[in-house]
């Protein structure tokens, strides 16, 4: 238990240490959203309309862009290799990395959506499947982002090859968490879609480090 | 399987398969394409536009299937670590992505004259579609790394990982509300769709196999022979053995 704790607190004061990273991916985040409703008019019914989905996928495409160093910065100056040595497995190595690349990336994604939302003009019963889905569906993004980053260590291209890796991957969760939002703003249960999120992210805890870890194994040979 | 693990053996019974395979497939799609278009009655709502049905659905079915093969070969690949099952999924991959694109182009043209649309974004068609990304991702994946085997070993990896999408694409009509039609063949309960129509489509499925495996078996050996090339070329540069004259190998 200790040696999965003491890599995640590795990994989060290495991302802390370098804060411009998570700060430009938010800073992505926040310029991406913006130019949403510079881009289609500033009608609120339209910018309503759309604010789910915007607020998903940029947190798709953001959560994208610190992925290729989940794995990439430890296997350039050999620490991956001897993380190996220690008593923790590989999958709860992969484990604790997605921990903290969460807590590091998707959570600050997760406190901003809000925020944001209500610049798109988002109808207040959505607010809480918004916050609810992201809280789901972030940590499921960084475990299936763990899968590709493993598939893509040491590629030509890695991170352009990650999103074509990884985007077909996140389709399910995107669909879920924008139709919880949609769901409520129109009246209906979002329950369902929250529930779905829930299973996603279960299913991702059990396969994804497992997945990962099988891709890791022939870069660390 | 491990019988065909040597090389050279499977390329000698890919020799001798892939005639057979290829007369195979032209007789098949002369059957299947004569009882498609001539022999099959028109649809009663459809009229004649139901014979893309011939092409799309099987071609729908090749889609699926080959990543199940791609699948099956990359598990094993990487459990038993079969020196041909590597070769095989790479193989495969671009096959069952044109499949896929043909299924969509298809379907596309079909859908304008019953639906109204080129395009619908409900359960079946993006889960293809999804589908289809799989595939270019699998290719990309394989092709960026310098070192073909490590290229392999992570193909491997997310062929697996994108099985979960096939479950989705078979029941997405079932699951779903959706605009593509329901299963009429492959169905608890038996084919629904009438025989005039049934044995063309059946012929026309097998058709379509017996080119994947003609295609298949093609690529393979080239696959295989390039490797060996690749092979003599860098023991020529190590200096293990003479050049041949005019870069001719045995």
């Amino acid at each position: 238990m200790s040696a999965f704790l003491l890599v995640v607190r590795r990994d989060l004061r290495l991302a802390l240490r370098q804060g411009s990273d998570a700060a430009l991916v938010l800073a992505f985040f926040v310029l991406a959203v913006v130019l949403f409703p510079l881009g289609v008019g500033p009608e609120p019914e339209l910018l309503a309309r759309i604010a789910a989905g915007v607020l998903w996928v940029m947190a798709l495409l953001a959560s994208l862009l610190s992925l290729d160093r989940l794995f990439q910065a430890d296997y350039e100056d050999g620490s991956l290799e001897a993380l190996l040595l220690s008593p923790l497995s590989l999958g709860a190595l992969v484990l604790a990395k997605s921990l903290a690349h969460w807590l590091a990336t998707g959570l600050p994604l997760l406190l901003l959506a809000p925020l944001l939302a209500l610049l798109l003009q988002l109808d207040g019963d959505g607010f809480l499947p918004l916050a609810l889905g992201m809280l789901l569906g972030t940590p499921t993004l960084s475990l299936i982002g763990a899968v590709g980053a493993a598939l893509a260590l040491g590629a030509r291209r890695a991170g352009v090859l990650l999103s074509l890796l990884v985007l077909p991957l996140y389709i399910p969760v995107l669909i879920f968490g924008v139709a919880a939002v949609d769901q409520a703003v129109a009246g209906s249960a979002s329950r369902p879609h929250l529930l779905m999120l829930g299973a996603l992210l279960l299913g991702a805890l059990a396969l994804a480090p497992w997945a990962a870890a099988a891709a890791l194994r022939p870069a660390l040979e | 399987m491990h019988r065909f693990a040597n090389p050279a053996r499977f390329l000698r019974l890919a020799d001798r398969l892939i005639p057979w395979c290829a007369a195979l497939t032209l007789a098949s799609l002369a059957v299947g394409l004569y009882g498609a278009l001539v022999l099959a009655p028109p649809d009663y709502q459809q009229g004649e536009a139901v014979r893309i049905m011939f092409v799309h659905v099987p071609a729908a079915w090749m889609a699926s299937a080959v990543y199940v093969l791609m699948a099956v070969a990359s598990a094993v690949a990487l459990i038993w670590r079969h020196p041909l099952a590597d070769i095989a999924a790479r193989a495969a991959a671009p096959l069952g992505a044109g499949f896929t694109l043909l299924c969509l182009v298809t379907g596309s043209l079909w859908g304008k004259p019953m639906w109204g649309t080129w395009w619908v974004w409900d359960a079946r068609l993006t889960s293809v579609l999804v589908l289809f990304f799989l595939y270019l991702g699998y290719i990309a994946l394989v092709n960026a790394f310098d070192d073909p085997v490590r290229g392999a070993r992570a193909g491997a990896v997310l062929a697996l990982v994108g099985i979960v999408n096939l479950p989705i694409i078979k029941f997405s009509v079932d699951w779903w509300n959706t605009l593509h039609q329901p299963a009429s063949v492959f169905r608890l309960g038996g084919p629904t769709i009438d025989a005039s129509m049934l044995w063309p489509l059946l012929t026309m499925a097998l058709a379509f196999t017996l080119y994947f495996a003609t295609l298949l078996l093609l690529r393979m050996r080239g696959m295989l022979h390039a490797a060996r090339v690749r092979a003599r070329q860098q023991a020529e540069e190590a200096g293990d053995i003479e050049a041949s004259p005019l870069g001719l190998y045995p």
